[in-house]
């Protein structure tokens, strides 16, 4: 009796020592995640990542195993991975996982101030939690730099737009009131124009758009794809709409750059390159500079 | 003029006075306020003028595409439905739309990397190649049109197309998705009259077809050989019915994407009004239709606001339960 229970707590402890040792191969379905691995260093335990993922470059080497909608649960186990990063959304993914032991690291993506958050739990979670800690303290760093440049600034009404049919003003997409894009737009010293709207984003009408005037309209895309031509046309397009102040004022940015679609450890820069447009003259001098008014 | 004719021209023109009203009345309402003494103001430039940038940017191109779309698809709908002799056949039947969604699925999925193929023009060019694959099919083994082997290779593309569109938004990425899933829903909120002019040339070559064919119709509808037996060239009617109705939906969808309900609600409608003869039938159902589609338009720009219904969304949650209602009426 007393020996089936020693054996059976040996082994519970040794399955807990497992559980939580430190993985050594790790298999992500979470772009973000998959960057935030390679910032705190533990590229080398990386065994597979998402379809979607492109940075850092090094990732085109690794093994595909699917993505938010379409994982593949046959090429994870075939990686014999012993931590699976996964979105909370993915409830089946998360059954089947569960079922056969393997770990797993949910990710809860919300809000730009889950980014750190993220990182800190990742960096504890893989027993790289001090160097987890200097990446996210850095992050928040710049982005104290950043508030603290655009503080006290006037701060223009914009739309931010992440999606638009090519050569129309049809099927415009724009971040709404929630989540971490409007969370970008706000630290970066913008108002959200449509900010009162609590959703992520929301299909803006030219009615809409006309009506809200926003002094500046700032639409980003993924960087593929956009040559300087592309990007001067597609700008061009907005003068559809001669009313709406940014257009009047030539306060229209097309930025294609995929640091701003990720909610990963390069959201910093994301958030500087939107507040370097919205306040050019934050950003001249030093840190704290003012050396240029804005208009 | 023959009697039924003289009785229906009332309900016909009554359409008529709908749809000039509708389309004068949608772009005075919407989720903004605005004033219409700015509106009509000729000391204010355009440029400055927000209000009359909303009547006439935002507002009135929506009403006229509406009226465009929801006219088109209604009298194709009737066409459809005479020269299929089948009373629930729909604009859609044939797998026309259904070929212009995937030409749509193309240029939203691969736009990035070809960004020179327009989503409108693709969306053409998908229900051309549906159409033509249609026609082939339906004359391989037979001397003119059989009805049947349309139904059957409409429905078999149909389905068949659905599934390539599956593929292709498979093959999206999850912001393209969510705008090629939109375009399904339908949306009229073409932001300038670019759209409305260019589908225009295709809607009058179909609506110069549907004049001609009104008599026809009504002999087929009764079937091929009675047609025959009357002097209709039926061949010819069949094939005038097929292309007009199929260039009229074609055009209709690149313009305001797949909007469902129309083609069948508003000719049944109609029917109950003025009767079976094509000749009150198709211009009703043109004039009620493009009234019909302009105020659930309004419902859609205004239920929600800031936030926008999908138009399709809204003629499906009225014309379901109303067609359901008729079903019920009629038995």
């Amino acid at each position: 009796m007393k020996v089936r229970t020693c054996i059976t707590l040996i082994a519970v402890a040794v399955l807990a020592a497992a559980q939580n040792a430190k993985p050594s191969r790790i298999v992500s379905l979470v772009p973000a995640v998959t960057e935030m691995l390679y910032a705190i260093g533990a590229a080398g335990e990386v065994a597979g990542v998402s379809s979607y993922d492109s940075f850092p470059p090094e990732v085109a080497s690794k093994p595909r195993v699917g993505a938010l909608l379409d994982p593949d649960f046959e090429r994870i186990l075939s990686l014999k991975p012993d931590l699976v990063i996964v979105y909370s959304t993915q409830h089946d993914l998360i059954d089947r996982l569960e079922r056969a032991r393997v770990p797993m690291f949910v990710d809860e993506h919300a809000g730009l101030a889950d980014i750190t958050a993220t990182i800190r739990r990742l960096g504890r979670r893989i027993r790289r939690a001090e160097r987890a800690d200097q990446v996210a303290a850095s992050i928040e760093r710049e982005l104290a730099d950043i508030r603290r440049r655009v503080a006290g600034r006037p701060r223009p009404k914009t739309a931010l737009i992440f999606g638009r049919e090519p050569g129309s003003l049809r099927s415009i997409y724009a971040s709404a009131g929630v989540g971490f894009m409007h969370d970008m737009l706000e630290a970066a010293g913008g108002t959200d124009v449509f900010g009162d709207v609590m959703r992520q984003s929301l299909q803006a009408t030219t009615e809409v758009l006309l009506a809200r005037a926003p002094d500046v309209i700032l639409e980003v895309h993924a960087a593929e794809g956009w040559t300087p031509e592309r990007v001067a046309s597609e700008r061009d397009v907005w003068r559809g709409l001669p009313g709406v102040p940014a257009v009047k004022t030539g306060r229209v940015y097309l930025v294609a750059d995929d640091r701003i679609s990720v909610p990963g450890p390069r959201v910093a820069d994301a958030v500087r390159v939107l507040a370097r447009l919205l306040h050019p003259g934050a950003f001249d001098k030093g840190p704290g500079g003012t050396s240029t008014k804005p208009r | 003029m023959t009697s039924p004719l003289r009785r229906g021209a009332p309900a016909v023109l009554l359409c008529f006075v709908a749809m000039v009203a509708a389309v004068l009345a949608a772009p005075l309402i919407g989720s903004t306020p605005i004033s219409f003494g700015r509106v009509f103001s000729r000391t204010i430039p355009f440029a400055d003028n927000v209000d009359a940038q909303i009547f006439f940017i935002a507002r009135l191109p929506r009403a006229v595409a509406a009226a465009l779309v929801g006219g088109a698809l209604a009298a194709a709908g009737v066409v459809f439905q005479g020269l299929l002799r089948n009373p629930l056949a729909t604009p859609y039947t044939l797998g026309v739309s259904a070929g212009a969604a995937l030409g749509a699925m193309i240029a939203i999925t691969f736009g990035s990397a070809l960004p020179m193929i327009g989503v409108a023009p693709a969306s053409l060019a998908g229900a051309a190649l549906a159409v033509g694959v249609v026609y082939m099919l339906a004359r391989a083994r037979h001397r003119g049109l059989s009805t049947t082997v349309l139904l059957l290779a409409g429905v078999t593309l149909n389905s068949f197309f659905s599934a390539l569109i599956l593929f292709v938004q498979y093959l999206a990425g999850p912001g393209d998705l969510f705008r090629a899933l939109r375009w399904l829903m339908g949306d009229l909120d073409v932001a300038s009259y670019e759209p409305i002019v260019a589908a225009l040339p295709f809607v009058a070559l179909a609506f110069a077809g549907f004049a001609w064919l009104a008599r026809p119709l009504n002999l087929l509808s009764i079937g091929a050989e009675a047609a025959g037996a009357r002097g209709v060239d039926v061949e010819r009617a069949q094939r005038v019915a097929f292309f007009s109705a199929s260039l009229a939906t074609g055009a209709a969808v690149s313009v305001g994407g797949p909007i469902g309900f129309i083609g069948i609600i508003v000719p049944h409608l109609v029917r109950l009004v003025v009767g079976a003869d094509h000749r009150l039938v198709l211009p009703a159902s043109t004039f009620f239709g493009a009234a019909f589609l302009v105020g659930c338009d309004a419902v859609a720009r205004i239920a929600l606001a800031p936030l926008e219904l999908p138009v399709g969304i809204v003629t499906a949650v009225i014309g379901g339960p109303f067609f359901l209602w008729m079903l019920l009426r009629r038995s």
